[in-house]
């Protein structure tokens, strides 16, 4: 758990950061969002002391994040950042057990993690560990960034628009791969993004910044339906809110056990599907409603057009 | 080959390689070369010398069959050939010419003329360059990697050793000269290596610190780069000559430096000369080597918890080691240079001979100072340059 209690940071004339406070709760994500320049960076940076705050206190999981020394403290957190920062002279095993190695870990324990590390990543040892960061896609890059910030089993990740650099089709596979790892690791996420949809997607909680201040933190679906007035309201007023809305929820949270008036042959949609992908297939096939299915494949009833629609507009 | 050529089929043609403009250079310079007198002959030491033809220099079978040789190669250099042929070739032009001016003493000079001197002439100087700017070219076009230029550097140099321990160019007088001077040339040389790398070790231990606080305080290399700079334009003899005093002076009051051999003229106010030369390519290289170092490695290095030392060591020199290894060579080039002046204020090394040759007028004594420091500038320049490419290439 991270509690953030009215810290500012200053930078001669510019007040980066003004008196924010929140709180993030121990295996959830927490999305910063907000235009470039609004402190999102500098208020990620001050949770592991890579700045530090000019007011107020930072505390992780209960104890004062100034009361450990920097080095040691940011040991225990991963970093991700925008362009990975691979250290381009070191291969990839090397660049995983950077972390490990600092903390003085004996090489077989460090090769045996780095070996676990690429292959949860989906990184063939055998191919990539004597590669250099150079030799990889993108995409490949992006994971050894995770994949070297979690090697010392950190239980906090901090992560600084880390799919910022992948083009759309690799971002949405490493964003669900995050979703994903958070799950099955159940680490705490806070994840600087200017891609209000990426936060949506990703984030428990979403924090809005502008001008240095947080102007609401709450769930994606508060902040959908109760977006503060303002610049929140004017940031969640796209065109685009009730597709926002629909991804949030799933064909579970939408259907009921009628009857799919569709011939036997129509495919059915699985349960865990998010509504707005759902209403995409009702619409592409043109029906009204669609049979539901359960992930082991057994009938769930159905889902229909008028019941997606209702979950789309403005929450009561 | 034209496109209609390519049309029209295949005309069964004889395959002769393509023009290349680049290699009449070379070419053109041999061939003048030819013309020029290979070796001056003189009676004696210090007698004004008479120039020799190529082909009277040499007994009339090996002229006809070198000056073939030579002008074939030359030929060829204007032709596109495979760079890996055209430095072969003119490797084997560089050996020709070395094997067939070994020649010259004994066609030029009578038995009966011990104090005869054979020198080096024009014609041999343009056919060196002729050959060597062809072997450049190919060695470049050839784009070798560092380990295997090293490698060709090593064997030429160790053919030059053979050549000379053979005695074939015995007869020559700038091995005269060398037979003259056996001890005093290798005392120098050994004077002339310590005070190049030894100025340069001391820039490195000085400068690697001061570019790395550089980097990190603009104020500072504000202040220094230009201070650095402006001892760069002072030239090598007044630097010589300021030198003198301040240390003149130091010894005069502490005679415990004086005992040290720390004096006003000799080897220390070479040597920290040379030091002051050598700190602005160091302090520079290592102050926009650690400028180019990838922001995002070093805020990773910092987000991950490495301490400053510990960046600085295992992240920020290594990525920055070409370019630093590039100022080091500077170092060395320019030290291994500037030591020949160290000379004129007692400091030693190979200048030594260079300006007794001077005042003697004998200038196969100058050569005696001047070709080992040329070869030693060119096979300095050759590691460096192959340590730079190679720390850029293979990192660690
Ligand atoms: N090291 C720094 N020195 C001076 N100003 C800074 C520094 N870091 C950030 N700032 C300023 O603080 C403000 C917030 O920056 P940042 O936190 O990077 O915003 P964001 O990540 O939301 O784009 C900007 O006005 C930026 O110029
Ligand atoms: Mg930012």
């Amino acid at each position: 758990m991270i509690e953030i209690e009215g810290v500012s940071r200053r930078f001669g004339d510019t007040l980066a950061v003004d008196d924010v406070s929140l709180r993030v709760e121990a295996g959830t994500v927490t999305a910063l969002v907000g235009a470039s320049g609004s402190g999102k960076s500098t208020l990620l940076r001050m949770i592991n002391r890579l700045i530090e705050p000019s007011a107020g206190t930072v505390r992780i999981d209960g104890r004062d994040a100034a009361s450990v020394p920097g080095e040691a403290l940011r040991r225990g957190i991963g970093y991700v950042i925008q362009g990975y920062g691979l250290f381009p002279h070191w291969t990839v095993s090397r660049n995983v057990a950077t972390v490990p190695a600092l903390l003085g870990w004996d090489r077989a324990r460090i090769a045996r993690r780095v070996d676990e590390l690429l292959r949860l990543f989906d990184l063939d040892p055998d191919v990539y560990a004597a590669k250099l960061p150079h030799e990889l896609s993108g995409g490949q890059q992006q994971r050894v960034g995770v994949a070297r910030a979690l090697a010392a089993e950190p239980k906090l990740l901090l992560m600084d628009e880390p799919f910022g650099a992948l083009d759309p089709l690799i971002r949405a596979k490493a964003q669900d791969d995050l979703v994903a790892l958070q799950r099955r690791l159940g680490i705490t996420v806070v994840l600087v993004t200017h891609d209000m949809e990426e936060a949506i997607r990703l984030g428990h909680r979403i924090g809005v910044m502008e001008r240095g201040r947080l102007l609401q933190y709450a769930p994606p679906a508060e902040l959908l339906a109760r977006p503060a007035p303002g610049y929140v309201e004017r940031l969640m007023g796209g065109a685009d809110r009730p597709f926002q809305l629909l991804s949030l929820l799933t064909v579970a949270d939408a259907r009921d056990d009628g009857p799919a008036d569709v011939g036997a042959d129509v495919a059915p949609v699985p349960e865990t599907l998010d509504l707005r992908d759902a209403l995409g297939l009702l619409l592409w096939r043109g029906v009204d409603s669609l049979p539901v299915v359960a992930a082991d494949g057994a009938p769930r009833g159905r889902l229909t057009l008028s019941a997606v629609l209702r979950r789309a507009g403005r929450p009561a | 080959m034209t496109a209609s050529g390519a049309a029209a089929g295949r005309v069964p043609r004889a395959r002769f390689p393509g023009f290349d403009r680049v290699g009449v250079v070379p070419a053109a310079l041999a061939a003048l070369a030819l013309a020029l007198p290979l070796v001056t002959f003189k009676p004696n030491r210090i007698a004004a010398g008479r120039g020799v033809a190529f082909w009277a220099a040499l007994p009339p079978a090996a002229a006809a069959a070198g000056g073939l040789l030579l002008l074939l190669i030359g030929l060829a250099a204007c032709l596109r050939v495979a760079p890996a042929s055209r430095l072969g070739l003119a490797l084997v032009a560089l050996a020709a010419l070395a094997g067939l001016v070994g020649l010259a003493p004994g066609a030029v000079a009578l038995p009966g003329m011990p104090y005869a001197r054979v020198s080096f002439a024009a014609g041999f100087w343009t056919l060196l360059l002729a050959f060597g700017i062809m072997a450049a070219d190919g060695s470049a076009r050839l784009a070798l990697r560092p380990g295997p230029r090293v490698l060709l550097l090593g064997a030429v140099l160790l053919a030059l050793a053979g050549l000379f321990a053979s005695g074939w160019w015995n007869g020559l007088s700038i091995l005269k000269e060398y037979a003259a001077h056996r001890d005093g040339f290798w005392a120098e040389a050994v004077t002339h290596g310590g005070l190049a790398f030894g100025s340069l070790f001391a820039a490195l231990l000085v400068g690697l610190p001061l570019g790395v606080a550089c980097a990190r305080m603009p104020r500072l290399r504000g202040a220094a780069l230009p201070a650095l700079n402006v001892i760069q334009t002072i030239p090598s003899i007044a630097m010589y000559g300021l030198m003198m005093v301040p240390l003149g002076l130091l010894a005069g009051a502490v005679p415990f430096l004086g005992a040290l051999g720390i004096r006003g003229i000799g080897a220390a106010p070479a040597g920290l000369a040379l030091f002051l030369y050598a700190l602005l390519p160091v302090v520079a290289n290592t102050a926009v080597g650690l400028d180019g170092v990838p922001r995002d490695a070093v805020e990773a290095a910092r987000g991950m918890g490495m301490g400053g030392a510990r960046r600085l060591r295992a992240v920020e020199l290594p990525l920055a080691a070409p370019v630093i290894l590039t100022g080091v060579r500077i170092v060395l080039v320019q030290n291994i240079g500037l030591v020949t002046v160290a000379a004129l204020i007692g400091g030693g090394g190979f200048g030594t001979f260079v300006f007794q040759g001077t005042s003697q007028a004998a200038i196969d004594l100058v050569l005696l100072g001047a070709v080992p420091t040329v070869v030693l500038a060119f096979t300095a320049a050759v590691l460096l340059d192959a340590a730079a490419e190679a720390a850029g290439r293979t990192p660690a």
